[in-house]
This record gives C-alpha cells, structure tokens and sequence, in this order.
C-alpha cells in the first residue's frame, strides 16, 4: 500500500483534471461544428436530409453515451486502425454533443416567429440569406444560456471515457483508490472537483437565461 | 480491409440478453417511482418548506445536478462500505439512479408547481383546506400533468444512464453485452446488439409513459 498523503491525492487528481477540460472542450468545440451542419440540414426544405437529422438524433438520444464509446472503441479497431482511448473518447464525445446541439439550436431556430422568415422572404432574400440575416442573430441570442448549460453535460459525459480506460478525473479516482483503499475520500474529491467545474457554469447559464430571456 | 460481422454468435446468446433487459427495466421501474416520490418531496420543500430544509434540497438538487453519475455511483458503491454501509452492486445501483433522479425530477416538477396560479391556491386554502391538501389536491395534479414529458425524458436519461450499473457488475444489459463479448470476442457486435436494444427500450418507454401517465396519474 502506497502512502498518499491528503495533499498527493488532490494533486494527482487536480492533473487529471487538466484531461476532462480538455476532452470537454474537443466534445464541445467539434460537436458543436458538426451540430451545426446538422442544424442546417435539419431546417433545409429537403425533407430527406431532416430525416436523416432527426434520426441521427433520436438515435444518439436513445442509446446510452457508454455505448457510444464502446462502439467508437471497438468500431475503430475493427477496421485494423490501433485505437487509442483518445480518439474513441474524442469522437464519441464529439459526435454525441452534435446530436444534442443540433436539437436544442432546432428548438431555438423554431422560437424565431415565422413571420420573420415570411418577412425576410417578402424582401426577396433566398433562404441562405433569410437564414444568415434575420433568423439566425435572433436564434443565436435565445440559444447561448441552453448551450452554456449543456457544457456542464458535457463535462459530465467525460466521465464516462474513463470506463475505455481513458485517464481524466474520474479514472484517476480510480487509480488512486486502488493505491490508497481510501475510496469515501478520494470519490468524494472527484465529485467536489466536478463540482467546483460545473456549478459556475451552471450558474452562468441560469444568469443567461434570466438576461437574454426573448422579450414577448 | 474486410470487416466480417457475426452478430448470430451475439443474438444465440440471447437468455442472457433478456435477462440484461429484465434487470435493466427492474432497476429504471423502481428507481422512477421512488425517484419521483423524492422529487415531489423537494419540490414541496423547495416551494413549501421551511428555509433551512429548503437550502438542504437545494444544496442536494445542485450537487448531483453538477458531478456524473458514474461519480455518484462509485460513491455509493466503493465509498459508503468505507462509512460503515456495505451495499450489494444492485442495491447502490437503485441508490444512485433514485438520487440523481430524484435531483432532476425536483426541479421538473418544482417548475409545474410555480406555474400554478396563486389564485387556484387560494381558492383551494378558502374552502378551508389544510395546506397539505392544498398541495396534493389542487398543485401538484395540474403541476405533474404540465411537466410530464420533461419527467418521461429524464426517466428514459436514467434508464439509459444505468448502462453504467455495469462497471459495478450489476447484471444489467450492458454488463450482459460485456460478458458475451468476452467469451466470443464479438466485442463489436455485441454492443451494436445492446445499443438497438436501448433503442427500443427507450422509445417503448417512452409511449408507454406518455400513454400511462395522463391516464393512471393524474
């Protein structure tokens, strides 16, 4: 049995840290490119490319985010490609927040009255214009504190990669119960550090909300 | 590069599979009743409560609304027994799932309360009934009925949020998944198998709730 002191678990733990921001932050820059593109397709007059969108949503809402990863991990090696948990955890993570972004901005393009598409379209403006100059700046408004506040769900869904034997917080807890048999103190360490994470985020998203709530 | 698929060598597994769905929907069955009986709890205590009791389910609801699941149910599994609490994988897994359920359903419901009309409540209070009655009479009925597709959403979360019950080896789906694929080897497979299953399960849930509810609940 190693000896670790109080101070050597929170360090240990606080480096591992530094692999669940940054896993979040590639889920939630690349998931939110790749949603994008779906959110796109989703509100295009071509009925086919929305089914293809709400399929794809309903399939990674419908399905738990572990299996996701596996079948990244194991999917990948299938075509002979040496995985690592990385690119597993990556473009799971990835693909899994561009389904929920997709949704909440469709939501949030909805909430722009239609007349405001009938009244760009009045002007002659086609729908690439319709959607870039009038619908879009009112959609991005009412979407920031929804997509603030499904960054916490995405850090949170990174605690799942650690199950693909990807080392971020919750794998470094662990390891370091697994070295320390301390398991109430170090568990309770890794909830608090996602804590400290999420709940100013949390709280962020909540001020969003109250600010830039569309007036009626 | 050719890829075979044998899912034959998954799906001839299948006892084993059904009995992954069973525990998959026991767990989400229990935990949902509790884990909405909790939530109407807080919610109560939030609207209602007296405000250390109120800063109790409020500290609650944001704790577990901001850390993983999986976190909070290596918590109860590995973290409890050293408090003195010895848990069978099972048990800490309806433990887990009924907390961060419960959490969530809180400030679902908490949201129908709000939208009650202060006036329904006091009508309701003039016609002489006791605040309790009040509240499981007149609020909470309409409060359940406006926000029940948000409680339906966060049951299929919780159902499909269980796949990790596995990693504690309770023998739920993907803990089935899991151990097909390490006697055939058709890791693959085995998962593409359990993730359709999920599918179903979710969407079914889902009809049945939005079906059941209005009809039996409220």
């Amino acid at each position: 049995m190693v000896e670790f002191a109080f101070w050597d678990i929170l360090r240990n733990l606080l480096q591992a840290l530094r692999w669940t921001v940054a896993l979040s932050l590639i889920a939630f820059v690349g998931g939110g490119l790749v949603g994008l593109a779906l959110l796109v397709a989703r509100i295009t007059p071509s009925k086919a490319a929305r089914a293809f969108v709400a399929g794809y949503v309903q399939l990674f809402q419908g399905t738990p985010l572990l299996m996701q990863l596996f079948l990244a991990y194991f999917g990948i090696a299938l075509f002979g490609i040496n995985t690592s948990p990385w690119v597993a955890a990556a473009l799971a993570l990835t693909l899994y927040t561009s389904a929920f972004l997709a949704e909440i901005w469709r939501g949030c393009v909805e909430a722009v009255p239609r007349g405001q598409w009938e009244a760009a379209q009045s002007l002659a403006l086609n729908f690439r214009e319709q959607l870039r100059h009038v619908v879009l700046p009112q959609a991005t408004r009412i979407a920031i504190a929804p997509t603030v506040g499904f960054l916490v769900q995405v850090i949170k869904g990174t605690a799942l990669a650690s199950v693909i034997g990807f080392v971020e917080l919750t794998k470094a807890g662990t390891m370091i119960t697994n070295a320390t048999f301390r398991p109430f103190l170090v568990y309770g360490c890794v909830a608090l550090l996602y804590f400290a994470l999420c709940f100013p985020i949390s709280l962020y998203a909540r001020r969003l909300e109250a600010r830039l709530r569309p007036a009626h | 590069m050719r890829v075979t698929f044998d899912f034959l060598a998954v799906l001839s597994q299948w006892p084993m599979l059904l009995k992954g769905v069973a525990w998959t929907l026991g767990l989400t069955v229990v935990s949902a009743v509790i884990g909405v009986a909790v939530g109407v709890a807080c919610a109560w205590t939030r609207s209602e409560g007296p405000a250390w009791l109120r800063a109790v389910a409020g500290t609650y609801v944001e704790l577990i609304r901001n850390t993983p699941f999986i976190v909070q149910l290596f918590f109860v599994f590995f973290g409890l027994p050293a408090a003195g609490v010895r848990l069978s994988p099972e048990a800490a897994s309806v433990i887990a799932m009924v907390v961060n359920l419960g959490a969530y359903a809180t400030e679902i419901i908490r949201a129908g309360i709000e939208a009650t009309p202060r006036g329904q409540v006091e009508a309701a209070l003039s016609l002489a009934l006791t605040r309790a009655q009040v509240f499981v009479r007149v609020v909470l009925p309409p409060a359940l009925r406006k926000v029940w597709p948000a409680l339906v959403s966060q049951i299929i979360i919780v159902m499909l949020g269980s796949a990790v019950c596995g990693q504690i080896s309770t023998e739920e789906l993907s803990f089935a998944a899991n151990l097909i694929q390490s006697r055939n080897f058709r890791a693959f497979e085995a998962f593409m198998v359990a993730t359709a299953i999920y599918l179903l399960l979710a969407i079914g849930l889902r009809r049945l709730l939005n079906w059941a509810g209005p009809k039996f609940l409220f």
